[in-house]
């Protein structure tokens, strides 16, 4: 591992100041990054402890939900607030990783993981265009099984991650950011980039920014919800797909939507066209099916991983019914 | 190696930290406290055989810096008998055959006494059917699906899921 120099943030102002010198990167739990560093993939030349910064959970009197980026997965799974009312977000969190993972993991540190795309991690022998960009793309012409089919491009083809950020685009989470010039917020779903040209521009952060809260607005329907993963084995074992999905059907129709992929997209994957095909429709297996399908219309297979194409559409339209189930 | 003076509590113990901050707890545990219960079986995260209790919660020891742990307090396998006197955990591991070569044994024992305090808590799992339950029965689903970030390559899951299940029903109010 390359030497770096470590140190501990008092407060946002000296995180930030710290974070905006030249390699310096910020650490969460370690669980990625310092698995990354072990590997050569990420060599900061210092580290800027954020953990001790934001770990509050606040309820507001709207319903809204701020949670400090400092927050551990573990702690925001079990908060009675989130199991009551964004049952989805509580699953998906304990979907990922291990029971020790989650306890070291926040939740700014799970938005920004990195991919774990193999020829990524292979920096002694693999082309990668995230790690040295333009260098080439090892995986396209590779062992592709585990790789996206929304949103790549000729560059990458690497998948996000995290099962935490398909539940929070389903629910409109917005980022809180503190960067040098002031603080801002977005919508989760504007702060991952596609990979076009650029893999290796990951997120909307200009250098330095630090994530500091997560918001989850008032969001009734995200009571009727679920997060389904589909796997190679039953436990601790990234999406071969998954699906986060909230319903409300009143009398037989959708009159609300909520849905995200992981597994099948190169940024957590807000199914925006299936949502417009669902409202204002009965709930019924026949709009499930033609939703799925509308989604992932765009897909591009490759030669290891078309068969994720079929099982979202078939995980996305059992999702669905369970909730029309529960609904009814 | 040269130490700083903040420190890590260690099973009751007070060790300073070291200088350089690329050494893992788990490094720190083996190679500076001679602590040899914690083992480096990946190094990666994958296996659970680093599994130690900071402030009684389970956490991988191979992916954590010692320094971000400093002031905290860290309990691993050697830290859980009480005067000579083994946890009861442990004895219900011996009970119950709960391992073979015995590699991964302190990981899984750490990381079971954190899973029992999870579940007290009542953080739920992914086989939680309605994870807004507040009171979780430990079923064998749960109890495999909590255990899942500990691998033992013997294969000694019957024995480990007995001993633990064991002990929890032991510890039931």
């Amino acid at each position: 591992m390359t030497p770096f120099t470590f140190a501990r943030a008092s407060d946002v102002a000296d995180a930030v100041r710290l974070g905006g010198q030249p390699q310096a990167r910020y650490l969460g739990g370690g669980t990625n990054l310092v698995d990354l560093m072990r590997e050569s993939v990420e060599q900061p030349a210092s580290l800027v402890d954020v953990t001790g910064l934001s770990t509050d959970i606040e309820v507001r009197s709207d319903g809204s939900v701020l949670i400090g980026a400092g927050v551990k997965n573990t702690a925001l799974a079990a908060h009675p607030v989130v199991r009551e009312r964004f049952p989805f977000l509580s699953r998906a969190i304990v979907a990922g990783a291990s029971g020790q993972i989650r306890n070291m993991a926040t939740v700014g540190g799970n938005i920004l993981q990195r991919t774990r795309c193999t020829y990524f991690y292979d920096a002694e022998g693999s082309r990668c265009n995230k790690r040295t960009p333009g260098k080439g793309c090892d995986a396209i012409d590779g062992f592709n099984r585990m790789h996206a089919v929304l949103g790549t491009s000729p560059a990458c083809i690497a998948t996000h991650p995290s099962d935490m950020c398909v539940a929070l685009v389903a629910c409109d989470a917005i980022v809180h950011l503190q960067g040098a010039n002031g603080a801002r917020s977005m919508p989760l779903t504007g702060l991952h980039r596609l990979p076009e040209d650029h893999p290796e521009w990951e997120t909307m952060l200009a250098p330095g920014e630090l994530i500091t809260a997560v918001e989850l607005p008032p969001l009734a329907l995200a009571r009727v919800s679920s997060y389904r993963k589909v796997r190679d084995r039953s436990s601790y074992a990234f999406a071969l797909v998954s699906v986060a999905a909230a319903l409300d059907v009143q009398d037989g129709v959708i009159r609300d939507v909520r849905l995200a992929l992981g597994g099948v997209g190169t940024k957590p994957w807000r199914a925006w066209q299936a949502e417009s095909v669902l409202r204002g429709q009965p709930a019924g297996e026949d709009i499930f099916r033609a939703a799925a399908a509308a989604e992932l219309a765009a897909a591009e297979p490759l030669r290891d991983n078309g068969f994720k194409i079929a099982l979202v559409q078939r995980a996305i339209v059992a999702v669905l019914a369970e909730l029309t189930g529960r609904a009814a | 190696m040269p130490t700083t003076t903040a420190s890590l509590n260690i099973n009751g113990a007070d060790y300073a930290l070291p200088l350089d901050p690329r050494v893992s707890l788990l490094d720190f545990l083996r190679e500076h406290v001679n602590l040899l219960g914690a083992k480096k079986g990946c190094n990666q995260g994958a296996c659970g055989a680093c599994t130690v209790l900071v402030d009684g919660e389970r956490i991988l020891s191979c992916l954590a810096l010692a320094v971000q742990y400093e002031g905290r307090a860290i309990t691993s396998i050697e830290g859980l008998a009480n005067d000579g006197e083994l946890h009861p955990l442990q004895q219900s591991f011996i009970d119950h055959d709960g391992f073979q070569c015995g590699y991964c044994t302190p990981g899984q024992i750490c990381s079971a006494i954190g899973m029992a305090a999870e579940l007290r808590r009542g953080v739920p799992s992914y086989v939680t059917a309605d994870v807004a339950d507040s009171a979780i029965a430990l079923s064998h689903d749960e109890l495999r699906e909590r255990m899942s970030g500990n691998l033992c390559r013997c294969g000694a899951y019957n024995g480990i899921v007995a001993a633990i299940a064991e002990q929890h029903a032991k510890e039931a109010p």
